[in-house]
């Protein structure tokens, strides 16, 4: 028998009490047993950044996690930053209006990135803002849009948007 | 790329973890996860026993007592990265902090894991070399603390019996003024360093070179400390032809030769990289950034 | 009308920001199952047999299956995916899983199936394959010598195929050049490393008899197609559907034997199967580039004119043929493209080698060939001592001979048109942009203070829209929707954005009143999917044809209701309304209605039921896309860093349909390009063992990497489809490496250092100086 515990993590301010099996990652549990897809893995070895989910605040790459770490620890990801479902969050909509996304599969492990770092540097430079994503991996966009659009969220967000 | 199967304990006392390392076999400690995670994820490892440290007290402090500064084997990288009493008392540790890694994984990893993972390229572990570090290590005899320079057993493997953890470890600090340069060559900004350079220096009244410490990563299996690179600046001033010549003795150091780089080229950016650190290092004994 | 050339926003946006986007991996059937699969760890070796008794015995394993188990329920066991050519000497077609012999590390040996990943992959750790090593051949060029191992224990030889491709006398022209000068190059590109990986999700329907696959693919009819085929099912048996794609690039095109035993683990369990690739798996067994050898020469008269080009190539083919000789065809092809060459001769050989099969990642083959003929280029600029962009200058095709028939013939036989494009323009635009003709100054001041600067040039051309066609239907439906459906594929690069564009352009313009389908092989019947920078063009025109049918028939009812002339109707969102007058209008859904008819009621107007047309426009030459990059560099000496100061692409694509999206391919082109340049290296050792396969030893660029690439447009309209469009996906990649060695090669030029190769690392730098200091 598979060795599990039970936890209880919140995500994005809903609680869940959930058996895991011990050596489930925190990337699976949030894909497979809450449904929250969102969060995407591209490498499993702690390199590509599409699983960064805000652990805590902080941001932490949830495929290196065991699932039993998070207990009674908050987690927020992707499907919690758009306030309501016919709005977004202004980080989201900056990358729409930046073109800072094409596949969308790295997505989400950046825009978490990007709430840590802009909650901590309301007003980065260029130069920041790159060094706040070189933990994440694109291979679409050549990171332009996206550094475009974090400034433009950065103004957004000091603006009160 | 899953994980193997493994049984989890995540105790909450150093005692506690002793225990668990005395009676269980093929037992791994799971520290910030941020290198044995995916080596877990990748089955390079296959412990029959996780023992998670993440929930142990008492072993994430930071502060300085008696100019020496003492770190838990917990205390995270980014708390590291943001402590004023290293900023201000320990300013290479600062310097090298911020090229470790990146932002994510620096919210996780710890002091503690980077130096038991031995890394040949990890910048903390090359700190503890260059500030002559000492380890203090539990296990069931009690507790004791090892040099640093006897720290590295072989490649990547500590000088720590099975049932032994690391706790803490204490770097002496350098007084001020005092000069101090980390200077690494990676191929992207947060990578593992190819090789890199800690230099440390102390000037006396007359501008001589008094004091020295170049510690080399990336170059052997553990970080090299310099020490005839050291001796050859006791006593001298600092020239930009002397440093060149006086570096020149790096590209002795046998290196290592992987994917990333042949050794030849190890050895070509040891003399380089310790003179750029020691002329950082220099620039800064005044008081200047560098 | 205005919608295409707008910054609209992209209908992808919103659910891939939210986190609600529906990737392969997202997708959970109920009852499903996870595969992982046991891959061969040599490069080359028999089977000697394979024992499943200890991985069947794990709790939550459901089947251990190997070439026997499958054989009963294929009706041919390989892959045959061949482009057509004459140039095949040996047919090495993948089989579904290894047949007694694996050939490079990581083909597929046999699928567990399991209730999740996690055991699948413990239980795979447990099949145990008695491997009777065989020896394994690495370098393409050592496979060609004679007495080299065999890839294959049954083949003959390691040459897969060889061709020449050429015209006019090159051995002529070279007997009677003032100046000659020959390179021998070293070119290595790597894997696609989208950052998703592939997937496949197989159900099995066994009431409506119907198999069907998502799959991460570029594809999708390719792969119902060899569905259909290997399985002996048809074309209503078998559905791909494609979901998001995180990615493709090029190796999500090909066919794999994944897909297939997925599939058949599928129906053989009757239950829906998951097999998702992970990171690991992407290094090993998904299509790759790797190396191409190069001997090459040029002659060129007094004047730098080029007299002839001619030389050989030695490229790596990997262990089977998963898609053709494209890409060592469209390397030839490329060389004397977009420069007046009177005479060419390259003889191509294509080698076997034990490790995964070579097929195109983005770029397809058009670096490489851009490479060399920009290498040879710079050559003759410093031997005559001319400057580089005026060697360039005067042998660029000039505007005035556009369309120009060149003496190529493309892969299917037709003449290679230059349809339109103006190349002097282009690289004159980007030099300016680049500050070439002070560059001089800025490098002088530079090496007074110890620092070494270079600047280098490369145009490139790209033949693009690769027919026969692309797939569209329009239709408006009773909700007064506009529906568009294409066997065109969607990977990141905002197809249905374009197709939306096109079609509201005839539509309505509301581009929220538009629906798109792509993907899905039961949408639309017929399709050839992503693959050349085809889509725009190809899909593009279909999708607009379509459009225009739709628009002429709705208009004619339009006005037969509003008792108007067509002439003077509008269509505005989802309403059809006489020109100046809003109030008199009817709605596209009252249309859709009207023409979907009633029992007994006559339909007005004696027009056709139904209000929709499917277009699939031939278009069999391609549109040529071209462009300039200069960049500058700064080499540090002592470590052999690089790094780039400045980075401007001119280029030209024809008609921009959405300008923040060709911008957004051009810099993500370049981003490949940068790789391919400094950073990527997929190493294998003698043993044909791969040595780089984690994200911490292949190498993608990040953030901090890339420099800000400035990118301006020109516009030649292509008069080959009925919008003027030209393909961009690749385009960016193309000159990068050869702008970038120039000009790296420009800055140690005071040591003399001449570089052949692309990657260019900085060990290789430093040793470069030294060798030249000594």
């Amino acid at each position: 028998m598979a060795e599990s515990r039970n936890i209880a993590v919140t995500v994005n301010g809903k609680r869940h009490e959930q058996r895991v099996e011990v050596r489930l990652t925190l990337a699976d549990f949030l894909r497979q047993q809450l449904g929250l897809t969102g969060t995407h893995l591209g490498c499993e070895h702690g390199v590509c950044g599409a699983c960064t989910v805000l652990l805590d605040g902080q941001s932490a790459r949830s495929c290196l996690m065991l699932a039993v770490q998070a207990n009674e620890h908050e987690i927020a990801t992707v499907e919690g930053l758009a306030p309501s479902p016919d709005t977004l969050h202004p980080l989201q909509e900056a990358f729409r209006d930046n073109h800072g996304l094409q596949c969308g599969f790295c997505t989400p492990g950046i825009l978490m990135t990007l709430v840590e770092f802009l909650r901590d540097h309301p007003d980065p430079t260029e130069d920041e803002v790159r060094v706040a994503i070189s933990g994440n991996l694109c291979r679409c966009t050549g990171y332009q849009g996206i550094v475009a659009a974090a400034l433009d969220a950065a103004k957004r967000m000091r603006k009160g948007g | 790329m899953k994980p193997p199967r493994f049984h989890y304990h995540d105790p909450e006392t150093v005692p506690e973890v002793v225990g668990l390392l005395k009676t269980l076999p093929n037992a791994r400690m799971l520290a910030g996860g941020q290198s044995l995670m995916p080596m877990l994820n990748m089955r390079l490892v296959l412990p029959d026993h996780l023992i998670d440290l993440n929930r142990v007290e008492g072993l994430s402090y930071i502060r300085e007592r008696d100019g020496v500064l003492e770190v838990g084997a917990m205390a995270r990288q980014r708390e590291i990265e943001f402590a004023a009493s290293v900023r201000e008392r320990c300013p290479l540790m600062h310097e090298a902090i911020l090229q470790v890694g990146h932002r994510q994984t620096r919210n996780r990893g710890t002091l503690g894991g980077s130096l038991c993972q031995l890394d040949p390229s990890a910048e903390l572990v090359s700190v503890a070399a260059a500030l002559d570090a000492t380890v203090a290590v539990a296990g069931p005899k009690g507790t004791r603390e090892i040099p640093f320079s006897e720290f590295p057993k072989t490649y990547m493997t500590p000088a720590i019996a099975a049932d032994e953890l690391v706790t803490g470890v204490r770097f002496p600090l350098w007084g001020k003024p005092h000069g101090w340069a980390f200077v690494e060559f990676a191929r992207r900004h947060g990578d593992f360093a190819i090789v890199s350079a800690a230099a440390l220096l102390e000037e006396d009244g007359a501008g001589k070179i008094k004091r020295a410490s170049v510690t080399l990563g990336g170059v052997g299996p553990a970080p090299v400390r310099v020490k005839e690179l050291e001796k050859a600046l006791i006593g001298e001033t600092v020239s930009e032809k002397r440093l060149r010549d006086a570096c020149e003795v790096c590209r002795k150091i046998e290196a290592m030769q992987d994917v990333h780089a042949p050794s030849s080229y190890r050895q070509h950016l040891a003399t380089v990289l310790s003179r750029r650190a020691l002329e950082k290092a220099h620039a800064r004994i005044g008081g200047g950034r560098g | 009308m205005g919608v295409i050339g707008a910054r609209v926003q992209r209908l992808e946006d919103p659910s891939l920001l939210r986190g609600n986007a529906r990737f392969v991996d997202d997708i959970v059937l109920p009852n499903m199952l996870h595969a992982a699969f046991v891959r061969s760890p040599h490069g080359h070796a028999a089977i000697r047999a394979i024992e499943k008794k200890a991985a069947l015995a794990l709790s939550g394993v459901h089947a251990v299956l190997v070439r026997d188990d499958l054989v009963p329920y294929m009706r041919n066991e390989r892959l045959v995916v061949g482009l057509p050519s004459s140039s095949y000497k040996q047919d090495l077609n993948r089989p579904a899983l290894a047949i007694g012999e694996v050939v490079y590390v990581g083909e597929p040996v046999a699928i567990v199936v399991a209730e999740d990943r996690y055991i699948a992959e413990d239980a795979a750790a447990l099949v145990e394959v008695d491997y009777d090593p065989l020896p394994a051949v690495c370098d393409c060029r050592a496979a060609l010598a004679p007495g080299a191992p065999v890839v294959h224990r049954g083949a003959p030889h390691n040459l897969l195929a060889e061709f020449r491709m050429g015209y006019g006398d090159a051995d002529a022209a070279f007997a009677k050049a003032a100046h000659v000068f020959r390179e021998s190059l070293w070119q290595h590109r790597g894997g696609s490393h989208s950052i998703e990986c592939r997937g496949a999700v197989a159900s099995y329907d066994a009431i409506e008899d119907r198999l069907t696959l998502w799959s991460s693919t570029q594809m999708p009819h390719q792969a119902m197609r060899q569905l259909c085929d290997m399985l002996g099912r048809d074309e209503n048996q078998v559905r791909v559907v494609t979901p998001d794609v995180g990615g493709g690039f090029g190796p999500k095109l090909v066919f794999y034997p994944e897909d297939v035993v997925t599939a058949l683990a599928a129906m053989i369990l009757k239950r829906p199967v998951k097999w998702i690739e992970d990171r690991r798996e992407h290094f090993v067994a998904s299509t790759q580039e790797r190396d191409q050898y190069w001997e090459c020469e040029i002659a060129v008269d007094r004047d730098a004119r080029i007299l002839g080009i001619r030389g050989s190539i030695i490229h790596d083919h990997g262990a089977y043929t998963a898609r053709g000789v494209n890409l060592p065809h469209n390397s030839a092809e490329t060389v004397p493209l977009q420069y007046e060459v009177p005479a060419y001769s390259m003889n191509v050989k294509v080698a076997l080698t034990n490790k995964v099969p070579v097929t195109p990642v983005r770029g397809a083959g058009h670096p490489q060939g851009t490479f060399a003929m920009e290498r040879l280029l710079d050559r003759v600029a410093r031997e005559l001592e001319l400057d580089r962009a005026e060697v360039r200058r005067r042998n660029l095709i000039p505007a005035s001979k556009m369309p120009y028939t060149t003496q190529l013939k493309a892969r299917g036989g037709m003449p290679v048109v230059l349809d339109s494009g103006d190349y002097p323009r282009c690289q004159q635009d980007a030099l300016a942009r680049a500050g070439w003709a002070d560059f001089p100054a800025r490098r002088d001041a530079a090496r007074k203070a110890g620092r070494y600067l270079g600047i280098g040039v490369a145009n490139f051309c790209k033949g693009t829209g690769r027919g026969p066609f692309e797939s569209a239907t329009v239709r408006i439906g009773p909700s007064g929707k506009v529906h568009v459906y294409s066997g065109a594929a969607a990977m990141g690069q905002s197809t249905k954005t374009m197709l939306a564009q096109i079609v509201a352009e005839q539509l309505g313009s509301d581009m929220e009143n538009v629906t798109v389908t792509t993907g899905d092989t039961a949408a639309i019947p017929l399709g050839l999917g992503g693959s050349n920078s085809r889509q725009t063009v190809t899909a593009g025109s279909s999708a607009h044809l379509a459009a225009l049918k739709v628009r002429e028939k709705a208009l004619k009812i339009a006005g037969h209701v509003l008792e108007a002339s067509e002439r003077d109707l509008e269509i505005d969102g989802d309403q059809i309304h006489v020109k100046g007058v809003p109030g008199m209008k009817v709605s596209l859904a009252k249309i859709a209605r009207t023409v979907a008819g009633t029992a007994g009621y006559a339909l007005p107007g004696g027009v056709a039921p139904g209000l929709e047309a499917t277009e699939c426009a031939v278009i069999d030459d391609m549109a040529h896309a071209n462009g300039t990059a200069v960049v500058e560099v700064e080499v540090d000496v002592e470590t052999g860093a690089v790094e780039l100061r400045k980075f401007v692409v001119v280029h030209d694509c024809g008609r921009i349909v959405h300008p923040t999206i060709v911008d957004g391919q051009i810099i993500g082109g370049t981003a490949h390009g940068i790789g391919n340049a400094l950073f990527e290296w997929m190493g294998f050792d003698e043993n044909a063992q791969p040595v780089t396969t984690t994200f911490a030893d292949y190498l993608l660029v990040t953030a901090t990497e890339m420099p800000h690439i400035e990118v301006a447009h020109h516009e030649s309209p292509s008069p080959l489809n009925p919008l003027g469009v030209k393909g961009v996906g690749e385009c960016g990649v193309i000159p990068v490496a050869a702008a970038i060695v120039s000009a790296v090669e420009d800055a140690l030029s005071p040591f003399g250092v001449h570089i052949a190769q692309a990657p260019i690392f900085p060990a290789q730098i430093v040793a470069m100086i030294e060798q030249a200091h000594r």
